[in-house]
């Protein structure tokens, strides 16, 4: 079972990216359960979702105590919420970031890892860029196929498209192939 | 067909499946995605024919449910917790009357303190009111059973509650199999009710009974719970040859063949306590789980005959008889009159409180030794609760419980001076 | 020279039925009656609500041709009118609780929608308890939707069938057992309770119209009338209580009589929240000739009397007058 634990702010389809990863792994014959964890709707509060991904059912329903990766939308959080619980050194980080993990104050934190497994991506910026608006979640997934190796860019696209219709669909997507892409590329 | 899909909107289209004739709807977490799924389905006329009545509350929406079952319509609500209550009256009312309802809840706790997230006291409170009450393991369990209990319920004459935990399962996506509207067609024939409004036939339904009558009239109603006990396995065999796969019935038994302790629960939690089991045998423990589906009609010969063959049952349960203890566990002791058996009980999960593997794993284990006291709170905060106690022994004025509690866990500011 | 001709009944003998034309006559002189309340039931002798019942559910079944089902609320209706093991309705009816009338006729009418049933037309009825308080919120509902259901409330100003409380349509000085005749100001306080019919007008249905057991033809035209329509329609129906009220059994036409010639009852319509119709008094009477056939106001006319609750009384009644327009013009 491989697990993902997302960390953001509501309104930033944190939930939605859960979602969208677990249909990505469904689309590839996984089993895959994604889920929120809850609060009332608002806007900016800390939001946590996640998403299990195996290749038989999945009956467990606790919260990922032990994410195999990590997902942070909001680098405001970092020092806000404890996002690293349960995370090893053999896990996977994307923070949605331009700065360094230096900069982030996380240079010694990531340097346990091993170094593909770590990575900051621009997120929010290629989502300006592409779709308009500064929602990091498809670019991310995008990033997490690059980075983990476990989901097709393919998969992730068919289930943007599937989430967002038409026109910003296509944009989510091409803000997700050109996560994918720049990762793979260095 | 397979979807990738929110429990909710799987509830709905395995709904919408079964041809409801009126739906009536009432918002309240974390039910609300199910009846706005419903509604979208309706506008776009892909439920024809179907009226969908949004409601003035939930007392109202049960109410429209009642006339429209009494005039012989399929008739479908949801709600939850705190809805559920304030449609209590009407609840008692449907079964009282014999009204094929069904009626999702999407298990949440009731307050006070308020509180939106998943337990089963919305659903027990309810529980002696005469509905069937089925709890889903799964969300593919959830869609199948409300298939199913559209046919129980009008086979029999009761109406019934699909209970679902409220966003574990109904904010969860994952895997579903939807059936396609043939298989459902030939599963769920047009209702054919037992009484109906009929100006070629009239009758008075509702009158008033009084001591000559009225315990004939709810042995009645205790007889048709009985027959449910017969009724469900048939309905579930019979979804088996339809559908082609297992869902429903009364219980469902994991690796119980030797176990010297089972383990007993309902809905979501099951899943959770199938892998902590299996991590357990892993490590040489005889142990089982017991998974009731049915918890009204109770089946007590079925799960004596599921248990009676370990030294000790430990069910673990997200209610609390306040000032008693376990409600299921109580049920449970039923079941096993007469025997040696202990039973512990392990309340867990209220108001949404997480569920982990590793809590269980421990509390398993010390019940496995008989070292687990009765009942066990599971993670409570032990400390929080004795700073309470010590304020309340220090001041008659010490203020709300639950603020007291917030402002511990820093979510609430000091008080105003 | 022709003049109007106006017929009215006293007691309960009516008169003039055939002196009008056929279309013009009351269904109950019909041998063709559904008699859809009939005999047996267990209403107190004098009961206005049995008779309006009866002359309303009647008229509305014909007007229905025969197609009618009826919702009731918990009341004295429900209650003499069903007593175990017997029923004195011969019309489908359904009963289901006190306060969720409005909502459960809201059901039939969507399930006879569903099903293409456009010929069965739906009645919800309920006391004044059930109507204005308990069932207030399935009400408004109903009217929102402009569900195709039309409501009655049969009208005694009290909880009758519990023993005579109080509810949001007893009035002012009224004595009740949880308003007793007792204390500084007896009986109930001048302020509360509520007007549904206004209320109904509040929320633009259909027809609302206000209507008593003294006015039969009356009544009956009104229930013919709204049955002409679709849609949310409002019938409220003054029903005297002798039990509730303290008057005598045989006084129960007079008494809803003097309720309207005094003003304390207007006769109206209004469609889509715009009065239509008023009936004119006849003959006006002061509020004290109402009032003193009933014990419930008693304790107004002990020595010595409470003058000013009887001014106050009387103020309710002229503004009605007022409001409603309901003087003859002098001629």
């Amino acid at each position: 079972m491989f697990q993902v634990r997302l960390h953001g702010r509501g309104g930033q389809g944190v939930v939605t990216a859960a979602e969208m990863l677990s249909v990505a792994a469904f689309l590839e014959g996984y089993h895959a359960q994604a889920f929120p964890s809850f609060g009332s709707e608002r806007m900016g509060a800390p939001v946590m979702a996640f998403c299990r991904i195996d290749d038989k059912e999945i009956r467990l329903r606790e919260p990922v105590m032990h994410p195999d990766a990590l997902i942070v939308q909001d680098p405001t959080l970092l020092h806000q919420v404890d996002l690293f619980a349960g995370l090893d050194s053999q896990g996977y980080l994307l923070i949605n970031t331009t700065r360094s993990f230096a900069d982030l104050g996380l240079g010694e934190y990531v340097s346990a890892f091993p170094p593909h497994h770590v990575c900051a991506v621009a997120a929010s910026e290629l989502a300006q860029r592409h779709v308009g608006r500064p929602l990091p979640n498809a670019a991310l997934l995008g990033g997490f196929a690059a980075v983990t190796g476990r989901i097709k860019l393919d998969s992730v696209q068919a289930a943007i498209r599937q989430t967002f219709a038409g026109a910003v669909g296509e944009a989510n997507a091409a803000a997700a192939a050109e996560a994918f892409h720049a990762i793979k590329t260095n | 067909m397979l979807k990738q899909i929110e429990g909710s909107h799987a509830i709905a289209e395995a709904i919408a499946l079964c041809r409801p004739e009126v739906i009536c709807a009432y918002p309240i977490t974390p039910q609300t995605h199910i009846v706005e799924t419903l509604s979208e389905i309706v506008r776009k006329g892909e439920l024809v024919p179907c009226e969908y009545v949004n409601v003035e509350s939930e007392f109202a929406a049960l109410s429209v449910a009642i006339g429209a079952s009494a005039a012989g319509a399929r008739a479908y609500t949801a709600t939850s917790s705190q809805g559920l209550l304030f449609m209590a009256e009407a609840v008692y009312n449907a079964a009282g009357l014999g009204l094929p309802i069904v009626m999702t809840i999407g298990n949440r706790a009731i307050g006070a303190p308020i509180n939106i997230w998943n337990d089963h006291s919305d659903s027990m409170s309810m529980a002696n009111s005469g509905w069937i009450q089925l709890h889903a393991e799964s969300n593919q369990e959830a869609a199948d059973l409300h298939i199913q209990a559209f046919k129980l319920a009008e086979q029999i004459s009761v109406p019934i509650m699909v209970c679902v935990d409220g966003f574990v399962l109904t904010h969860a996506y994952e895997r579903v199999d939807i059936p396609n509207q043939a298989q459902v067609d030939a599963f769920l024939p047009p209702f054919e009710p037992m009484q109906v409004l009929d100006p070629e036939d009239p009758v008075t339904i509702g009158a008033m009974v009084g001591p000559e009558a009225f315990m004939e009239v709810r042995y009645l109603a205790h007889h048709k719970q009985l027959q449910a006990i017969e009724a469900i396995p048939r309905i579930a065999e019979d979804f088996a040859v339809v559908f082609d796969r297992r869902s429903g019935g009364l219980i469902d038994s994991y690796r119980t063949e030797d176990a010297e302790t089972i383990v007993v629960a309902l809905g979501s939690v099951v899943g959770t306590i199938k892998d902590t089991v299996d991590e357990l045998r892993d490590q040489g423990v005889k142990i089982g789980a017991v998974k009731i589906v049915s918890f009204r009609p109770f089946p007590l010969a079925q799960l004596r005959a599921a248990l009676e063959g370990a030294a000790r049952v430990v069910v673990v349960e997200k209610d609390l008889a306040l000032g008693l203890g376990g409600i299921v566990a109580s049920n449970v002791r039923m079941s096993l009159r007469g025997l040696q058996t202990a039973v512990y009980t392990i309340i867990a999960g209220l108001g949404g409180r997480s569920i982990t593997k590793s809590a269980l794993r421990g509390a398993f284990g010390r019940s496995h030794e008989d070292e687990i006291e009765d009942p066990h709170f599971l993670d409570l905060k032990w400390d929080m609760v004795d700073r309470e106690l010590a304020r309340w022994k220090e001041t008659r004025r010490s203020g709300p419980i639950a603020e007291n509690i917030l402002r511990e866990l820093g979510l609430v500011g000091n008080r105003v001076h | 020279m022709t003049q109007p001709v106006k017929f009215y009944q006293t007691g309960t003998f009516t008169v003039g039925n055939r002196l009008l034309d056929p279309e013009q006559r009351t269904v109950q002189a019909t041998i063709e009656r559904n008699n859809s309340l009939t005999s047996g039931h267990r209403a107190c002798q004098g009961c206005g609500e049995a008779l309006g019942a009866r002359y309303a559910v009647d008229a509305a079944l014909r007007a229905a041709q025969g197609r009618l089902l009826a919702v009731n609320a918990t009341g004295c209706l429900e209650v003499f009118s069903t007593p175990y093991p017997e029923s004195s309705w011969r019309l489908p009816w359904l009963h289901s609780l006190f306060g969720n009338a409005p909502a459960v006729a809201t059901g039939i009418a969507a399930a006879l929608r569903a099903k293409g049933r456009s010929d069965t037309r739906v009645l919800a009825q309920g006391g004044d308890g059930g109507t204005v308080d308990i069932g207030f919120g399935c009400l408004s509902g109903m009217f929102e939707r402009n569900d195709d259901v039309l409501y009655i409330c049969y009208d005694n100003e009290a909880y009758m069938n519990t023993g005579v409380q109080r509810s949001g349509r007893t009035p002012p000085t009224a004595r009740t057992a949880t308003t007793p005749a007792l204390g500084e100001h007896p009986g109930e306080t001048f302020g509360h309770g509520k007007n549904p019919a206004l209320i109904a007008m509040a929320h633009g249905i259909p027809y609302v119209a206000t209507a008593t057991v003294a006015e039969l033809h009356d009544l009956e035209a009104k229930v013919n009338k709204a049955m002409a329509l679709h849609g949310a329609r409002y019938l409220h129906i003054h029903v005297p209580c002798p039990l509730g009220w303290g008057s005598a059994p045989c006084d129960t036409i007079k008494v809803a009589r003097l309720a309207v010639e005094s003003g304390l009852f207007p006769l109206i319509e209004a469609e889509h929240g715009e009065l239509t119709e008023v009936t004119k008094i006849r003959r006006r009477v002061p509020v004290e000739e109402y009032l003193r056939l009933q014990k419930r106001f008693a304790h107004l006319f002990r020595e010595p009397r409470d003058e000013v609750s009887l001014a106050a009384i009387q103020a309710i009644a002229d503004r009605n007058i007022a409001r409603f327009g309901l003087r003859e013009e002098a001629t």
